[in-house]
């Protein structure tokens, strides 16, 4: 009979050797820097180009979220239907995306396609019309659904959170309005496109089963002319104006069952030594299935279906935030419970086998996280675009393999203070 | 093309193992033969809670997910109306942890009071977040229960009623868990930097000396051809109005299941597919229309769903829908048209393929209806189908008195 009570014995992740596997680099002609992470396992390849066309750069509300959607809704001669059509008919997506920092737009396809959805892509990219009748249709829908998100508590607490922190003139902080959709303007959108998606701010990010003459293709597409003519893209730092009062009770649903709790704080950004750190003390706290939140909020007292806490990787500055739906009737023990898991963090230091298990799942995760080309290439995207390079991978491994129980408890102590943080509920 | 190789254990516990050398991980999938459909119509939403249930600690292992977090592993689950699997993800040096793991919890549970009572609030949280707490979150609760007078598909997977959840016992997850939880009903998948002759071995070691249990028989009652549309009327506080329609179409293993899921791309895959074009660009009588089904095993709905642009009424919102059902009706589909729908399957059919999980995932799905190696062949059911096909589909399922219809109107 086999023991079931006994663990098989486990080698532990942390003796792992995590290795990001090297990209290749090459230079089109125009200077285009493209990153490349091969894998000819599978039959897929995925295209990524990247722009320094995030909300940081608009001056107007909404900007560049709209410029980023609408390039695809008409290009060249042809319609948003002609283009659509002819990324779909081979089985393609062209999606596209806008954060705080980058603007990207990225093709997914089947290898043996990619060169027949190449001038589509170039179209989009290298002469959008940004015609009336498109942006009518987009500012009507997304005011539709803004109208309905704002009745969910979740989306209402977001935009809440993120004013607290940044201020709502940052655009960390801003929110999108019915106002701000009124407003948007074709020519405002022609402007921002013709300054932030040029060749000289242009990278592309290339993964999966890559054809030989990918490099050729590229060149022929977008590394021929000075497309866009070169603009020099500025980033200051902007100022933050963090609200005054911490404390915010909102209703926004009278018969609401539940409440969208928020609690969050300012942190410094990821080239901080506290950064690193923080992500495993962040890990313990309340980001895994395991953390201290889950375990007391959920799994002893079920007071909701999930709590996280996270640490935003904006490049200017970060935020510490803890969010969760919880029972309308248990929200503020809830708003307790967080606290009380705060100051335990800075009270007591973390038993070594709770440690060692968030060790190595972190290292387990990362070690997922890194399997397939696909994934790789998002690593090093996300080091390339804030000038890193492995040896940041590697030091953050590094971390989380040696930090101390004591330098967590320290780091609690510096960063888990009550007073710190903003706290809301929308009902 | 996904190799496998597969063995039965004599306990009757199905095991295939899909070996891929190029990762370091492993993965452990293990698929339930049981979904809300097998629930009782007093006790819904049961199968879903007593998937919570099985983290609560097995037999001989108090806490399920240390161990594994331990092992650098991550692990989640899901219930369907039709079934229930629970998957692991682990470096595959420390594979046998997650045998350990699962077949503790396949031997028996450990059956704790305190974690039927905090599932049972978590999961009625969960309820709340996902279906009352939300414009629109009743809808489907209702659409089932319009288009469904008979068949289990009538109540939602999280469960008809927040009561049901509330009132489960303990005797009820006993007897739930040796009826369906056993090795006769359950298909185990390995997958990754793993051999086949070690997975032999360790199944044998962990899972070869529990109880078969009795093979489950699933008798549900089958619901009757519809043989009248059905309306339903909503008034709610929401924002705007929106359009629900629901069609019966066929189960998941009928030839013409595939002509059915190419339609649904016809109408709304993507960009370029007809609805969106017809009814948001050009007509711009919604602000968003999508078509699906939920490819449930029994015979399922086809639906086609949308929020109206203010001030669009609700009777010409629908006659603009109906008169592209019309369209597909009376005239066959452009080659070229199906074969772009085609074209779709085939790449969402390698991108889901790319991911270790899925693969694993898949193969249990489809070892589940009948035969894993259907992974294999399943894009050769869509390639087989014709024009007439699609033409003659959308005849028989967009029949009039097959619908069911909502009508969602905002208040004021």
């Amino acid at each position: 009979m086999i023991n079931r009570t006994e663990a098989p014995l486990i080698k532990d992740a942390v003796e792992f050797d995590v290795v990001l596997k090297p990209y290749e680099k090459h230079v089109l002609d125009n200077g285009i820097p493209v990153y490349s992470v091969a894998s000819n396992e599978q039959d897929t390849i995925q295209l990524e180009l990247v722009f320094p066309g995030g909300s940081w750069y608009e001056t107007e509300s909404l900007v560049a979220s709209s410029t980023n959607f609408l390039m695809k809704n008409g290009a060249g001669k042809h319609s948003a239907l002609d283009i659509n059509e002819q990324i779909e008919y081979y089985g393609a997506y062209l999606s596209r995306a806008s954060s705080h920092e980058n603007a990207t737009y990225t093709l997914h396809s089947l290898t043996k396609h990619i060169e027949k959805l190449l001038p589509t892509m170039a179209e989009v990219i290298l002469d959008p019309t940004f015609s009336e009748e498109e942006l009518a249709t987009f500012k009507q829908n997304m005011k539709q659904r803004l109208v309905v998100s704002l009745q969910k508590c979740d989306f209402v607490a977001n935009r809440y959170i993120d004013k607290y922190l940044f201020g709502e003139f940052h655009p960390y902080g801003r929110v999108s309005t019915m106002m701000a959709y009124d407003a948007l303007q074709t020519e405002d959108l022609r402007a921002f496109y013709k300054k932030q998606y040029t060749f000289n701010n242009c990278k592309i990010f290339i993964a999966g089963n890559l054809p030989a003459n990918i490099i050729p293709l590229l060149n022929q597409y977008f590394g021929s002319n000075d497309w866009n003519g070169r603009s020099e893209i500025l980033r200051p730092d902007l100022p933050i104006m963090p609200a005054e009062e911490k404390k915010h009770r909102i209703f926004n649903d009278e018969n609401g069952v539940q409440g969208a709790v928020r609690i969050a704080r300012p942190f410094p950004n990821r080239y901080h030594p506290d950064f690193p750190k923080m992500l495993v003390l962040n890990t313990i706290f309340g980001g895994y299935f395991g953390s201290r939140l889950m375990s007391n909020i959920r799994e002893d007292k079920g007071y909701t279906y999930g709590i996280h806490s996270h640490l935003s990787n904006f490049r200017q500055t970060s935020a510490l935030t803890i969010q969760t739906e919880a029972g309308r009737d248990v929200c503020e023990k809830t708003v307790e419970e967080v606290y009380k898991e705060l100051a335990i963090l800075q009270q007591e230091q973390v038993p070594e086998d709770e440690l060692m298990l968030v060790r190595n799942y972190m290292i387990g995760s990362i070690l997922g996280d890194l399997d397939g080309a696909f994934q790789v290439i998002q690593r090093w995207k996300n080091l390339i675009l804030n000038e890193l390079d492995e040896s940041y991978f590697y030091n953050n491994i590094q971390v989380i393999k040696s930090i101390s129980a004591a330098e967590l408890q320290v780091l609690a102590q510096r960063y888990f203070n009550k007073e710190d943080f903003y706290e809301l509920v929308v009902i | 093309m996904i190799h496998y190789n597969r063995f039965t254990l004599s306990n009757g516990l199905r095991v295939l193992v899909h070996e891929d050398t190029t990762t370091p991980m492993a993965v452990m999938n293990v698929m339930y033969d049981v979904g809300a459909r097998d629930e009782d119509p007093s006790k819904t939403g049961f199968a879903h809670l007593f998937e919570h249930l099985m983290f609560g600690g097995s037999v001989n292992i108090p806490e399920y997910d240390e161990p594994l977090q331990m092992a650098g592993g991550e692990n989640n689950a899901y219930t369907t109306n039709d079934l229930t699997n629970y998957y692991i993800s682990l470096p595959a040096e420390n594979l046998e942890t997650a045998f350990w793991l699962e077949s503790d919890r396949m031997l028996s549970l450990a059956f704790s009071d305190k974690s039927l009572d905090v599932q049972r609030k978590v999961v009625s949280e969960e309820f709340k977040e996902h279906y009352i707490n939300k414009p629109y979150g009743d809808v489907w609760h209702k659409m089932r229960e319009l288009a469904y007078s008979t068949h289990p598909y009538r109540w939602m997977t999280i469960g008809k009623e927040l009561s049901h959840i509330e009132n489960a016992s303990l005797t009820d997850v006993k007897s739930f868990f040796f009826r369906h939880y056993r090795p006769v009903n359950a298909i185990l998948v390995v997958g990754g930097n793993v051999k086949t002759e070690k997975v032999r071995e360790l199944a044998e070691k962990w899972f070869g000396d529990i109880e078969p249990g009795d093979k489950y028989t699933r008798n549900l009652p089958q619901e009757p051809k519809q043989n009248s549309a059905h309306l339903l009327e909503i008034k709610s506080k929401v924002p705007l109005d929106a359009l629900y329609m629901a069609y019966h179409m066929y189960p998941r293993q009928d030839p013409r299941y595939y002509a059915a899921d190419l339609i649904s791309d016809i109408f709304s895959g993507g960009g370029s597919s007809r609805l969106h074009q017809v009814l948001v660009k050009e007509k711009k009588l919604f602000s968003n229309i999508d078509c699906y089904h939920f490819g449930s095993l029994d015979a399922g709905l086809m639906a086609i769903d949308g929020k109206l642009v203010k001030g669009v009424k609700m009777n010409d919102a629908e006659a603009a829908i109906k008169e592209e059902i019309l369209k597909l009706q009376e005239n066959k589909v452009q080659e070229r048209e199906l074969e772009k729908v085609k074209n779709r399957v085939e790449s969402m059919l390698a991108f889901e393929d790319m991911s270790l999980l899925n693969r694993a995932n898949n193969l249990a799905f489809y070892e589940l209806i009948g035969n894993a190696e259907q992974m294999n062949t399943e894009f050769e059911n869509y390639q087989r189908v014709t024009t007439d096909d699609i033409q003659r589909e959308a005849q028989l399922i967009f029949d009039e008195k097959n619908s069911n219809t909502i009508h969602y109107y905002a208040e004021n």
